[in-house]
């Protein structure tokens, strides 16, 4: 009998949190694991205050397409924050969790705040490295991650590109063998963000680190912020990342209201005060001008100048595309 | 009317029926799953997608890189074991507990802890960096990780086989005239041969399908040093399955093949010796 019972409280118990959910589950990635440790408890205190719920916020955190990918087979997240708008598309295009205008249902296209692309030098900046021109220089060690597999390593050949084609007399014929003479001086091909860092920073490899402002941050927090110098080149390319509800996933596990105020809360000047004292630029002017001394102005451009992500991708970063026949060419060399 | 020796398993038919439904869901079924999917492609667009230079140069990094290592374990394997098994000394447990690290470590922090000390500013490194050496983030350090990582396969199946030697095989061929080299030549190293070549064989299958280890000392440069497996994670990454479980049916084929062959060679080695029962 008591057996009994205890395999009915089991049961009960197993089943109880589908009436009353209020677990948010956000996957993410790698270098959102600091902005979330401050947000997640500042969106709690608010939401219990607003309606009187407690809400536990659960994270995943992993390389970008890695975390859509977990998405696509299956992992029932609410939300969905990453690097790159090609990784919630995929999740759209192969999954059908969210429908494809899901950019439009936030403002800033589902971006909350940006980064941009700095170059991370070490202390004393021997080799006198002031902008993306430098990188091609003979001697120069870069560090970048590999374009194929890393969001952030995208974003560094796109502002390496820009800059060349945005130069007087510059086209795409010669963005491209820009292109190809930084990619030349790259020691080591990371798989991600985070080991390029630890390449730079631990292992002491390479002059120059490109990688998103707010890691540069993070790079102060461990590794002391003596040991390197961040240098703002003359333009870069404005990162955005964007954020999403899982349509199916929140239906089904009847979350939509948390889900949504979870996100939307981000433009609020919460947490866009929280962004900011993560090093991600926020959206909002009054923050914005209030951390101005933090964000140095500089010239910056958008995806969109390459068409968008999903062209930028194919024209790029598919394999056989330009990314691809860069390395060639430069294996061959 | 032929005697018929009684088997320790029950029924034939069970144990047979038994062996086959667990082999097929533990391994045949998600073996078959990769083939199912790749024959969603063409012919053309498959053989595209496999001979494409970037990855057929890993293939010869992934194969050339994982032969070289389970030669070198050969070498220093059977001389691990040969010395675990015919010395004693101080530590000798200890020594012999550690030559199993490489398989019960994940191999992630095996890859770390070699990236770390081949490093050009790690302990080793430092000291080899201007000698013009290179070791990690060069082809070099992918061949020192898989040694690294396959080194318990050789040890761990000469060694039984060392330590049930007779010692009155090399007794006799003592008595009979035989100098030392000669009764390692003609007396031990048949015996040990067949698990010799299993070891070898198993380090050789372990090395092509490691990742972990490598992924981190390797520098993962396009055409000089990806290994075959980051090529099918690279294709994950652009949520390209297809293209993926291409390459792994392709990896799939060439090990099987070479197992094949190698147990082919064991076969052979054994029958020529006449020890094939």
């Amino acid at each position: 009998m008591r057996l009994k019972s205890l395999l009915v409280a089991i049961a009960l118990s197993t089943t109880l949190p589908a009436f009353a959910d209020s677990t948010l589950l956000n996957v993410s990635y790698d270098v959102m694991r600091d902005f979330y440790k401050d947000y997640n408890p500042a969106f709690a205190k608010y939401w219990k205050a607003k309606s009187g719920e407690d809400i536990t916020l659960q994270m995943s955190h992993g390389g970008s397409s890695k975390q859509a990918r977990s998405v696509i087979d299956g992992l029932q997240a609410d939300v969905v924050t990453m690097n790159q708008h090609n990784d919630i598309d995929a999740i759209a295009d192969k999954a059908k969790l969210l429908p494809a205008d899901w950019a439009k249902r936030l403002p800033n296209d589902a971006a909350p705040f940006t980064s941009l692309q700095v170059l991370i030098v070490r202390k004393g900046n021997p080799k006198g490295i002031k902008d993306w021109n430098d990188l091609t220089k003979p001697g120069v060690g870069v560090i970048v991650p590999n374009p194929k597999t890393s969001g952030n390593g995208r974003y560094t050949y796109l502002a390496a590109w820009g800059y060349a084609a945005k130069l007087p007399g510059g086209n795409d014929a010669k963005a491209r063998e820009f292109v190809a003479s930084v990619f030349k001086n790259i020691p080591v091909l990371d798989a991600g963000g985070r080991a390029a860092t630890t390449t730079f920073m631990q292992r002491q490899i390479g002059d120059v680190l490109v990688t998103f402002e707010n890691e540069a941050e993070m790079i102060a927090k461990e590794f002391g912020r003596g040991n390197f110098e961040v240098v703002y080149p003359s333009v870069s390319i404005e990162a955005e990342p964007p954020v999403a509800i899982i349509d199916k996933v929140v239906d089904k596990k009847g979350t939509r209201k948390q889900a949504e105020e979870y996100l939307k809360y981000l433009w609020s000047p919460a947490g866009q005060e929280i962004a900011a004292q993560n090093y991600l630029r926020p959206r909002d002017k009054a923050i914005a001008a209030k951390y101005a001394k933090q964000f140095p102005a500089i010239k910056l451009f958008a995806i969109e100048e390459f068409g968008g992500w999903q062209k930028t991708q194919k024209t790029h970063f598919d394999d056989g595309a330009i990314y691809d026949q860069i390395a060639a060419s430069i294996a061959k060399r | 009317m032929r005697f018929k020796q009684p088997s320790v398993l029950p029924g034939f038919n069970l144990s047979l029926g038994y062996t086959l439904f667990y082999l097929s869901i533990i391994v045949l079924l998600p073996l078959s799953a990769l083939l199912i999917k790749t024959s969603a492609l063409s012919w053309e667009h498959f053989w595209q997608i496999i001979s494409e230079p970037r990855v057929v140069a890993s293939y010869k990094l992934t194969f050339g890189a994982s032969l070289l290592a389970a030669l070198v374990n050969l070498f220093t394997g059977l001389l691990v074991a040969w010395v675990l098994v015919r010395y004693q000394f101080y530590g000798k447990r200890f020594i012999d507990a550690m030559v199993d690290l490489p398989f019960a470590l994940p191999t992630a922090v095996a890859g770390i802890a070699l990236a770390t000390i081949y490093a050009p500013n790690g302990w080793i490194g430092q000291y080899l960096e201007p000698l013009g050496f290179k070791i990690a983030f060069t082809p070099i350090g992918i061949v020192i990780a898989l040694t690294f990582v396959t080194l318990p396969f050789v040890v761990r199946t000469v060694q039984p086989v060392l330590q049930d030697l007779e010692h009155e095989l090399e007794e006799a061929a003592c008595s009979l005239g035989a100098t030392r080299w000669q009764i390692f030549y003609k007396v031990i190293f048949p015996t040990i041969l067949p698990a010799l070549l299993t070891g070898f064989a198993l380090a050789f299958a372990r090395a092509i399908g490691e990742y972990g280890s490598v992924i981190f000392i390797a520098g993962n440069m396009p055409f000089v040093s990806e290994i075959t497996p980051l090529m099918i994670i690279s294709k994950l990454e652009q949520y390209d399955y297809l293209g993926a479980t291409a390459i792994a049916v392709v990896m799939l084929v060439v090990s099987f093949a070479l197992l094949l062959l190698i147990n082919g060679l064991q076969w052979w080695a054994a029958k020529r010796l006449g020890r094939r029962k």
